[in-house]
């Protein structure tokens, strides 16, 4: 069997916020492909976990090695490891001061990595993958909630990442906006794309995911297939958690 | 009234200009001054965090005529002494730095409180695509951030178009200090000093309006959003 290659390296990982630690001591290996969905009750440090893997939060111990660079080295450009890793927000934050197009295209023009004629046309493509081509001159704040997600999506996918992080990209929309999301990330994992997943859609991580990793307290309280830590569930805080949830 | 208009109305008129220069001409290196303070204040690094609060307390804490005489005569007189014989500094040269460091200081406020106002996730999502801090901040941060400043920074044109009336101190023939000419030459105090009061009352009146219209104008616009 082909070896695929340790996307994400996470180890002994801790993160505080002045004298809160959010993360205590995580460690993760992510191998490419893989769809990884993190579930916990709020406060357990998924989204701050997420948010250390591209460094929006810096990490306070640990390491983090991200497509081969050492993410929490101040050496490495962290602009450029960036570049590979796609992320979509729960508020979606899409600029609403430019064009649906305009934001897509915006960091392959600033960082050169197109032309304006060839990042308009890779941004056009990336629409009609998550439908949203006939709005690409309409401006964020005319459209739903289902469709700025979407766009937001295809924003993040822009600079061509080979690995993407979903922030409870759902958790903000109308239930009834939610489906069209998820499908969008879908045919994503189907397409062989690097996830890791922030979510409360049990449904999606059963369907979707590779592995569950379930984090409560800043700690990785149990992980496996859908399989096993939906179905079976170990641990205590796995099952009160399940309990409520499902 | 009417005779001082006849008799001095171009006088007037040149020395309103010349209020106008000083004022745009502060505004536009207050602007400069303002953005560069208001970056360091709104980044992350403790050394320009502390540079910028000392200039806008310093620079507030210290009354305008206070800051131009200290301009306009002291930094000549230490130039001299420090052996640049030639130094000459104009009085519009003193007044416009006086009035751009003076009305900078409010500027970094205004313009470090517009950055703040755009919500974080805007800076994290542009974070996140791998654009740098200053592409990020010129790109998607400020120009959301200007729409919120613009009645500000009128309100603080307006100011500064007042406050220029004080550097009438330093000699400069502004409006006010024309005034005080053509006061002296007629002696008609009530009649001269009603025609500056409204000169400037004209201008600002305008100027009030322009404000409220484009402050109108982005309420519409992020209604839309």
């Amino acid at each position: 069997m082909e070896q695929k290659n340790t996307k994400v390296h996470v180890a002994n990982l801790k993160k505080s916020f002045g004298k809160l630690e959010v993360l205590k001591d995580i460690s993760m290996d992510i191998t490419e492909g893989e769809v990884v969905v993190l579930l916990g009750p709020s406060g357990s440090g998924k989204s701050t976990f997420l948010r250390c893997l591209n460094q929006l939060e810096v990490a306070t111990d640990g390491t983090i090695i991200v497509d081969g660079f050492n993410v929490t080295d101040k050496h490495v450009d962290i602009n450029k490891v960036r570049e590979n890793i796609g992320m979509v927000f729960q508020h979606f934050n899409l600029f609403p001061h430019m064009s649906v197009i305009e934001n897509i295209m915006l960091a392959p023009v600033e960082l050169k990595k197109m032309t304006k004629d060839e990042a308009r046309e890779k941004g056009m493509q990336l629409l009609r993958r998550v439908g949203m081509e006939a709005k690409a001159d309409v401006y964020p704040p005319q459209l739903s909630g289902g469709q700025k997600q979407r766009v937001a999506i295809a924003r993040a996918l822009a600079m061509n990442p080979d690995i993407m992080l979903f922030d409870e990209p759902t958790s903000a929309l109308d239930p009834e906006m939610v489906g069209e999301v998820l499908e969008v990330m879908k045919e994503l994992a189907r397409g062989g794309m690097t996830m890791v997943v922030v979510t409360h859609e049990i449904g999606f991580a059963r369907e979707v995911a590779n592995r569950i990793v379930f984090m409560d307290g800043g700690y990785i309280v149990e992980q496996g297939t859908p399989e096993e830590v939906l179905k079976n569930p170990k641990e205590a805080r796995t099952i009160d958690f399940l309990n409520k949830v499902l | 009234m009417g005779a001082i208009l006849n008799t001095y109305f171009s006088m007037l008129l040149k020395s309103l200009g010349n209020t106008m220069l000083l004022t745009l001409l502060a505004l536009i290196f207050a602007l400069v001054i303002g953005l560069i303070f208001a970056l360091m204040n709104v980044g992350k690094n403790r050394v320009f965090n502390l540079i910028g609060t000392i200039y806008v307390d310093a620079v507030r804490g210290v009354p305008l005529i206070v800051l131009a005489y200290f301009i306009y005569f002291g930094i000549p007189q230490g130039m001299k002494s420090l052996g640049f014989t030639d130094f000459r500094l104009t009085a519009l040269q003193a007044g416009v730095a006086a009035l751009a460091m003076n009305c900078g200081a409010y500027m970094a406020e205004i313009i470090r409180a517009g950055i703040e106002s755009v919500d974080k996730g805007q800076m994290e999502a542009a974070r996140s695509l791998g654009l740098p801090y200053g592409t990020s901040m010129r790109r998607v941060v400020l120009p959301q951030a200007i729409r919120t400043m613009i009645p500000s920074i009128i309100n603080q044109f307006i100011i500064t178009l007042k406050d220029t009336s004080i550097l009438s101190a330093i000699g400069f023939p502004e409006l006010t200090n024309t005034g005080k000419t053509v006061a002296s030459n007629t002696m008609a105090l009530i009649q001269t000093w009603a025609v500056i009061a409204l000169f400037y009352l004209v201008v600002i009146t305008l100027l009030s309006k322009l404000a409220k219209y484009m402050e109108r104008r982005i309420k519409r616009g992020t209604e839309e959003y």
